[in-house]
Formats: structure tokens, sequence, C-alpha cells
């Protein structure tokens, strides 16, 4: 891993970026629950060629589908792997149930459990006992303790500490104190949890408008690593006020994914064959813009 | 099957299901027909329906229909945005929710919910499914549940290959459940309701108008008993129809 002290300035490209911050054989976390989900970075991360990576995300969604597709995958964590809204990851399952890809499974608060402990530096999150026995027995992480206090059986999941955390924001300022509008999700768990912090920004704002309404600011700069200006970086996901979910997307992918052919070819005309997210926006054509302009309240 | 045209089998399911919810409710919901069930019920007889997102929407009152649990849609206009960790910790482990609703692959007749794989060997998935999400939680911690499915036999087995999310007791020898939710209070199908016995056991209670009741055994994995005063669900009024109509208008849920 190259030198990335304090003082190399974080603003940079995403390619600078992800040839950094990611190695092959890395635990790394794309954050965002349905909303701001790195696709721009997932798709640098594939035209990189990385390999091996253990990719963790509470719901994989289409980005981890064309990750693993792309062969940049060789272990999951999980807590749901469906196509929100639509059906299966179809190469993800794939995969899964061809034997080539490890997984480890989790409940949606046991992931983000792992990920709340490894926010706080604690080795393990205490959990109500909440039914779950044949994931239990089927993963090992799971264990019930007694309570010290009480003696009542708790079950505990232990930290989740990424290499690399990679999320996507509103905006942020050159330091990466950044800002997100509507669905929080998971991104400051992540955040906190990773060893390092890649963060890309619809928006680099000056500092002053981050002190302006600081309440707002989810990820302070003390714990970011690169900052990265990518407009429009969440698509096929959405950016709260910025541009809507891309619904028909999402509806489109469950074809795309179920041929294999065709996916390799999805994925070499609008990740491979495209330079960055600035050349994919404009490739999706002016159409698309327009179906995705938020409506206004 | 079908024995009218004047509704679809899902519009019966989600105007059955939306019925079964009370006024003041705190409804943790799902996209799909949950969410049309809640928005119905919000529009008809319970207008005080406190509906939350596992997304970390509180008080969501979306102006369209949602496609996914995390669509814009359930932001705007709602009362309180938290993460995810929150809304599972401060609101459902907390105990602050008091209805969930639950689907899944595979459904048994102690209410027990499979919604991670087919198949005898967890390692060696025959077809896997996208697994728990937030259904595990759900399902413990909730104050009562709903489940809605597609009334079939394959759907509706003895018991489920896997146990994403507990139901009414936890092996079949009825032993109680000891979580702080009392688990499924109903079962709304497209073909009846049921709901369960003193035993833990999931019983016809309702049949929906025309329906026979050998029609819904046939379609049920295992021996179902129905209830002796076996009654027929009030038919879906016209009202409750154009208002799912007006919230579903290109059928992409309601068919």
């Amino acid at each position: 891993m190259p030198d990335w002290s304090a003082a190399v300035a974080k603003l940079t490209s995403l390619s600078e970026a992800i040839r950094r911050l990611v190695g092959d054989g890395d635990c790394v976390y794309l954050a965002g629950f349905t909303h701001l989900i790195p696709f721009a970075a997932g798709h640098e991360i594939i035209r990189q060629g990385k390999r091996d990576l253990t990719l963790a995300r509470a719901t994989p969604d289409l980005v981890y589908d064309q990750m693993v597709a792309a062969g940049c995958a060789q272990k999951v964590i999980f807590s749901y792997a469906g196509n929100p809204g639509v059906g299966s990851l179809r190469a993800l399952r794939r995969a899964i149930e061809s034997g080539e890809l490890a997984w480890e499974e989790y409940s949606h608060f046991a992931m983000i459990s792992r990920l709340a402990a490894g926010a706080a530096g604690v080795p393990f999150m205490p959990m109500n006992p909440s039914g779950g026995q044949d994931l239990m027995a089927a993963n090992e992480n799971y264990r019930q303790i007694e309570d010290p206090y009480s003696g009542r059986p708790v079950v505990t999941v232990p930290a989740l500490n990424p290499d690399l955390a990679v999320v996507h924001v509103h905006r942020a300022d050159a330091d990466g104190n950044a800002q997100v509008d509507g669905i929080v999700g998971d991104v400051k768990e992540a955040a906190f949890a990773a060893k390092k912090v890649l963060l890309t920004a619809e928006q680099i704002v000056d500092e002053s408008r981050i002190r302006a309404d600081p309440g707002r600011t989810v990820i302070p700069g003390l714990i970011v690593d690169a900052v990265v200006h990518v407009p429009y970086g969440a698509h096929p996901s959405y950016a709260h006020g910025l541009y809507d979910r891309d619904n028909p997307f999402y509806q489109a992918w469950d074809d795309v994914s179920a041929d294999p052919s065709r996916l390799s070819g999805w994925l070499d005309e609008w990740v491979y064959g495209v330079r960055d997210r600035a050349e994919y926006w404009d490739k999706l054509g002016p159409e698309v813009h327009a179906r995705l302009a938020p409506e206004m309240a | 099957m079908s024995v009218t045209t004047e509704w679809t089998a899902a519009e019966l399911m989600v105007v059955n299901a939306a019925r079964q919810l009370h006024n003041g409710d705190v409804v943790l919901v799902g996209v799909g027909l949950p969410n049309l069930a809640c928005n119905l019920a919000l529009r008809t007889h319970a207008p005080d329906l406190l509906m939350v997102y596992e997304s970390g929407v509180i008080g969501a009152r979306p102006s369209r229909l949602p496609l996914s649990i995390g669509d814009p849609a359930l932001v705007e206009g709602s009362l309180m945005v938290t993460s995810m960790y929150d809304l599972f910790a401060h609101l459902l482990q907390r105990g602050h929710v008091s209805v969930g609703f639950l689907g899944g692959a595979q459904i048994d007749r102690h209410g027990n919910i499979n919604a991670t794989l087919i198949g005898p060997d967890y390692r060696h998935p025959k077809v896997r499914l996208p697994g728990s999400g937030g259904s595990q939680e759900i399902a413990a911690w909730a104050g009562r549940t709903y489940l809605m499915a597609r009334h079939e036999r394959r759907r509706f087995p003895e018991r489920c290959d896997f146990r994403t999310s507990l139901g009414l007791t936890d092996d079949d020898q009825a032993v109680e459940r000891d979580l702080p939710g009392a688990g499924p209070a109903a079962l709304v199908t497209d073909l009846g309701i049921l709901a369960p016995n003193p035993h833990g056991e999931l019983v016809l209670t309702h049949l929906h108008p025309g329906v026979r009741l050998e029609s819904v055994r046939a379609a049920t994995g295992w021996d179902l008993q129905a209830r002796p005063d076996l009654e027929t669900t009030p038919p879906p009024t016209p009202a409750e129809l154009d208002l799912l109509h007006g919230l579903d208008p290109h059928g992409i849920y309601l068919g």
C-alpha cells in the first residue's frame, strides 16, 4: 500500500483514489442503503481489474451483482441479497449456487450491528435474541452469551472493520467533511468502522457551506482519506433531491443479469467502454436525464 | 381457480390485510402489497397509522408508489429520517413497532418463514433466495405480524427448508416462543385467512367469497384444519378498489 499520509492532498480523481486505496484481497464496504450507492466507484474497481475482494454490504444491490459478474470478488458479506422491489441478484446468485463465491450472511440488524461495533471500536455488539437459530447454526460468527448483569441470553456478532469504506454523499469540502440529504442508511457506521474512507461527492463545496449547517454532516473530514468529485456517482440508485432512483433500470437489470453473455456485453458497453462517470452519464442521454429529474414538491 | 373477475387475487389480499390493521398501529412496512395495504388502511379506517420503513423513515406519507424501501417518495413529508442502526435498535428492538408485514418463499403450518434458500443443505442451496433483510427481527420484535402470500402448495409446506424468521413455535413440539412479539396474527392469502389456534398452528378462519374449503386444502402442504365457525370475508367494496387503483394506477402490484 502506497504512503497516503495526511500531508497528501485528499482531493483527487476516482481512478487515482481506487488505485491507491483498493488492494487485491481487501475487504471493501460500499455504503448506502438503497440511496447514494457508490456505483461510479464500483465501476472504477471493475475497470481496474481488482481481484479477490471481500465485498461487504447490507444489500449487495446491482453494484455487487456487477462486481461479482466482473470477477472482482472471492466473497460477499450481506443481509439481503435481492434486487430491491424486483427480485434476484442473478449474477451473485449464480456464483453462490455454483459454489464459485464464498458468502457470509446476517440479518439486517446483525449486519449493521457489526458495523456499529467496528465504528465504536468495541470487539462485538450485543443484540436481544431474535429467533435466528437456523442462521446462527450456519454462521459461526453469531454467538449466544449470557448477559453478565441479568444472566439472560444475548446474541453477539463481531465488529466489522473493512479495509476500505466507499461513501457517496451530496456534498463534501476538500478535507472530506461530508453531508447527506434524505436517507442516511449505514453510511456513518460504515465510514467510522473502516480503516480507510474514500468519499465520492455530488458537489465539492467550500468549508463555509458545511459550517453553515453542521447538523447535516454525517462524516467528519478527520476520518476521510480521499475526496473525489463524482456527479451522478450513484446512478441507477439516487441522490435525494438531485436525481431520482432509476426504477426502469432496476427492472431491466433482471433480464440483463439473467443471461451471462448479455451481462458481459453490458459491462463492456457501460463499464469497460467508458472512461469515467461523466462519459457514462452523457451516454445515458437526455431522455434518461429528464426521466430522473426529481419531482418538485 | 378464479370465481370472479371483479377483483384480482392481489387486490383481495391487500384489502383483507388492510382490514386487519388498527388505527394507531405503528407498522414496519415492506414494499409491494404490504405498502398498498397500509396506504389503504390509512385512507379508510386507520388515519393515525404510523408507517415506518427499514431504510430509517418514520411517519412516511408516500405520494406515489414506492418501488423500493429506500424510495425517495418515502422521505418527502415524513416525520423523521434516522439511520438504519437506530431504526432497528431504537424502534424495533426497543419495542416501539406494533405491527410487521412479512412474506417469503415458504410459510409453514407454524408460521415460520423461509426467505433464505430452497433445499436441505445451507452450504449447497438448490435455489438461493435474498435472505432475511430485516424480517428475522421484525418477526421477533414487532408486537404482531401479518403474513401475505399467494396460496400455493409449494409455498405452504409442512415444514420450511430454513427458518429465516420464527413463527409461533420454534419446533414441531410446539415449544413456546420466547420473544417479545406475539408472532403471526394472521396469514392473508388469495383464498382466505389463516390464524393461529391455541397450539400455535395456522388454521383457516375465513374463506374469500366464492372459494371452496376443498380448494384451500388442496393448495396447502399440511393437513389444514378449518375453524368450526368458518366465515366468509366481505367482498372488497367499490370504495376500497377505487382507492387501490389510485395507489397503483399502472397495476404494478395489483395485476
